[in-house]
């Protein structure tokens, strides 16, 4: 059934037609909207077998999971940014188990200095957690990603992060159409865990490995990705034949078939690229659009594949990795590199923060792109003039003070106060 | 040992449910025995009648901690969770797994592919055991099977220190979990560093027997126990391996309850406290029997029971038999802070009422005196560590 809701109840009511067992909440903006709906339909009873926990912190949160998902239940939870980062411990330690959790992350930028709004800078900071993480585009694509995400986190035993940008999805209200509960019970079996905690076999589980094995362990975390190249496709098909809609895969092309230039995203920015790229078709530029949906695995093969007629891309990217630049960037020159098709390529790091990704910016960056002048790497509406001036405070004054302050009275944003 | 109580308090009311129960237990979850066979306080187990015998002496026993293990010798932590998990495994009639945070108890027991462990038995991290522990009962409960009890265990820091905020969580929801701290007053698993959990005074390798204040300053570290209360969960108790019957009985009563339940138990480190691998018994005993560590129980935030004091010495008598206090005593004697430690341990008495004829350390109750060659009694008779390691 098609119908307008909010992006977090679509995710709450997609996960509910899961049927997980477990869920454990702590609220952080803005994740709040997906487990206060949950709440609801556990409280209601309209989703029967699951308990609801309300723990003291995302560390708890990730460790109630952990431990409900070793007993042998379907467990979820959902973070956002600095939740996500108060859980890294937990957070490893669930896909060194081996445990199925599906976890959304509502993606938000990290502090200091504090900031709600969005970018993939907690997610981003995850990548090597050994979960698979999954970017949804839209809001249809989120909820239809969580249903996909238990059945692949529970074939693998791997736990499962689904991203979506906090507030540009979590809070947006569009058309959904909501997986039917009788659809998703026949798409996604009852679980059943590989090892659980029982007092029918007891067994000890989660011991030390030393050095005599932990590579291997380590491997196996890698090959357990790497069949995941080959599911997360499989499970995408399985699921537009049961529902009829294409959600999820490894990347998907917008018109890339002869594109010279492709830009490459992750998650709602999409939709704004697309649109600059039929804008620019209509002048004539062969331009495309690649989309990751994973992240992790990371797809080379697939990226390889959709850039092999491309003469550059561009990663516009919602996170870098401070003191080098790019994090998309540099694993789509590796897919090329493997290729032996290295090709010319810019690292456009924008929205940090929450800052909104104009399509008159992405348009006035992609003329300089296609000019081959743009500075690597370019940050998107950087206002240069801002950071200069703070530059020079810092180099003539020991005390200069907070430069986040500084900036923000230089841009009159707060009452300057007598010196 | 006694079946489990079929009692069920938490059924009839709890501060859960808004409502301490009327009946609260009058009695002490083990009674007192009054014999001795060898000079201790050791019962003579065989000579009890069958219903009050310890779970330790059932040839059916589950042996949880089974033998193999990597303990040191005379292990407090190791023989304390043998007895623990052994009664809780009978209280559930088997149905019962472990949650184990990380430390000692973890590291010892089971480097993969062995296990020390004849209980299903999960270890996640160092400081989230009670949320692990919540979350396996939530899918037990979620699952429908409730029939399965779950206990969490771990050392003082994973306990008083890292975990504390997830163990806080555990009582505040009242989640049906018995955690378990073994308390031996350190880090010891990383090389006797100093917890939360460790006395002003002691010397560990990062609150050294140097400067003019050497050891572990005062007025710092956690009161566990009364923590707990203060979350008003069912059942506290605290419990020490001087006295395993006594720590077989709070587990069984432990276990009798639902919610959230907190058992915390003395168990001496021969490496960090440097006392003999022999001494691990005689050195808990002092402790009670000084008074510096209580024996009590409490339910809904009250204290109930206390286990009183048998014959009072004074904490020289505890500190004396350690090396992590030998600075008190050598070079400079250090009646200051004996005094203070004195202090507390007087508190303590005063408020669990452990002697209550008002019996003091200096007119010790001869009425109750042991066999005269009872090693428990005379500090200065232990051996101590370098003594053992001569031999």
């Amino acid at each position: 059934m098609r119908s307008q809701m909010e992006g977090s109840m679509a995710v709450a009511k997609a996960v509910a037609a899961c049927r997980p067992q477990v869920i454990c909440a702590y609220p952080i903006s803005p994740q709040t909207h997906i487990v206060e709906g949950l709440s609801a339909i556990v409280k209601s009873g309209e989703l029967t077998g699951c308990e609801y926990v309300n723990v003291e912190s995302e560390f708890a949160a990730m460790s109630v999971a952990i431990g409900a998902s070793a007993a042998g239940a379907r467990s979820y939870t959902a973070t956002a940014s600095q939740g996500l980062l108060f859980m890294v411990e937990a957070v490893y330690n669930a896909s060194g188990l081996g445990l199925p959790i599906v976890m959304t992350v509502a993606n938000r930028a990290i502090g200091a200095p504090i900031n709600i709004w969005n970018d993939h800078t907690d997610a981003m900071s995850q990548r090597d957690s050994g979960w698979i993480q999954l970017y949804a585009e839209t809001n249809q694509e989120a909820a239809d990603l969580h249903v996909q995400a238990f059945k692949i986190a529970e074939a693998l035993s791997l736990p499962v992060m689904v991203c979506m940008d906090g507030f540009i999805l979590t809070h947006a209200v569009e058309e959904v159409e909501l997986p039917e509960q009788a659809q998703v019970d026949a798409f996604l079996p009852p679980f059943t865990p590989r090892q659980s905690i029982d007092p029918d076999d007891p067994v000890s589980i989660g011991a030390m490995v030393g050095p005599e094995a932990y590579t291997e362990v380590r491997y196996l975390a890698h090959d357990k990705q790497m069949q995941a190249l080959e599911l997360i496709p499989e499970v995408a098909a399985e699921f537009k034949a049961a529902f009829g809609r294409d959600s999820g895969g490894l990347v998907r092309a917008y018109r890339c078939e002869d594109a010279e230039t492709v830009v490459i995203a992750l998650g709602s920015v999409l939709g704004t690229i697309k649109d600059v790229v039929d804008e620019r078709r209509e002048r004539g530029e062969k331009i495309g659009v690649l989309g990751i949906v994973s992240f992790r695995p990371f797809p080379l093969a697939a990226v390889a594949e959709a850039l092999s007629h491309a003469t550059r891309f561009v990663c516009v990217e919602k996170a870098f990795s401070v003191g080098i630049g790019g994090i998309v960037d540099s694993h789509v020159r590796m897919a090329l590199t493997a290729k032996g098709h290295p090709i010319e390529n810019y690292t456009v790091i924008a929205g940090l923060g929450g800052r909104p990704i104009l399509k008159s910016s992405l348009h006035t960056m992609l003329d300089r792109v296609a000019a081959d002048d743009l500075e690597r790497p370019h940050f998107l509406d950087l206002d240069r003039d801002l950071v200069e001036r703070e530059i020079a405070r810092s180099r003539s004054e020991r005390r200069s003070g907070p430069s986040a302050e500084n900036m923000l009275r230089d841009l009159g944003a707060v009452r300057a106060t007598p010196v | 040992m006694t079946t489990p109580e079929t009692t069920d308090l938490a059924d009839q009311a709890g501060f859960h449910h808004g409502v301490v129960p009327d009946v609260l237990h009058t009695e002490p979850a083990a009674a007192p025995v009054k014999f001795y066979q060898v000079g201790s306080f050791a019962v003579g187990n065989r000579l009890l009648p069958l219903e009050v015998r310890s779970v330790q002496s059932d040839p059916n026993r589950t042996n949880a901690l089974t033998s193999g293990h990597r303990a040191c010798q005379g292990c407090g932590e190791a023989l304390g969770a043998r007895y623990a998990l052994d009664a809780a495994m009978h209280a559930a009639k088997g149905r019962m797994v472990a949650v184990n945070a990380t430390g000692c108890l973890e590291v010892f027991s089971t480097p993969y592919p062995e296990t020390s462990w004849r209980v299903a038995w999960l270890h996640s991290l160092f400081g989230n055991a009670p949320a692990v522990a919540s979350g396996v009962a939530a899918a037990y409960k979620a699952m429908g099977r409730d029939d399965i009890r779950v206990v969490a265990q771990g050392g003082d820091g994973g306990t008083v220190d890292i975990g504390f905020g997830c163990l806080s969580g555990m009582f505040e929801r009242n989640d049906d979990v018995l955690y378990i701290c073994y308390d031996n007053e350190a880090y010891m698993n990383t090389g006797i560093q100093r917890s939360g959990a460790t006395p002003p005074a002691a010397r560990t390798a990062t609150t050294q027997a140097v400067g003019d204040e050497p050891g572990n300053v005062f007025g710092q570290g956690k009161d566990l126990p009364r923590i707990a209360m203060a979350h008003e969960i069912p059942y506290v108790a605290t419990a020490s391996v001087d006295n395993l019957h006594d720590l077989e009985a709070k587990v069984h009563r432990a276990m009798s309850m639902k919610g959230a339940r907190y058992i915390h138990v003395l168990v001496p480190c021969p490496l960090g406290w440097g006392t003999a691998s022999s001494a691990t018994v005689s050195v808990a005993r002092l402790a009670t029997q000084s008074g510096l560590f209580p024996i009590f129980e409490a339910e809904y935030g009250e204290v109930v029971s206390s286990v009183p004091i048998r014959r009072r010495v004074p904490v020289e008598d505890y500190l004396k038999a350690q090396k992590r206090f030998a600075h008190l005593f050598s070079p400079t004697r250090r009646d200051d802070v004996i005094e203070r430690l004195q202090a507390q341990a007087d508190r303590n008495i005063r408020r669990y009422n452990l002697l209550p004829q008002g019996d003091s350390p200096e007119q010790p109750d001869l009425t109750d005196q042991p066999p005269r060659h009872d090693p428990a009694f005379t500090s200065q008779t232990l051996p101590t560590a370098a003594e053992e390691t001569s031999h």
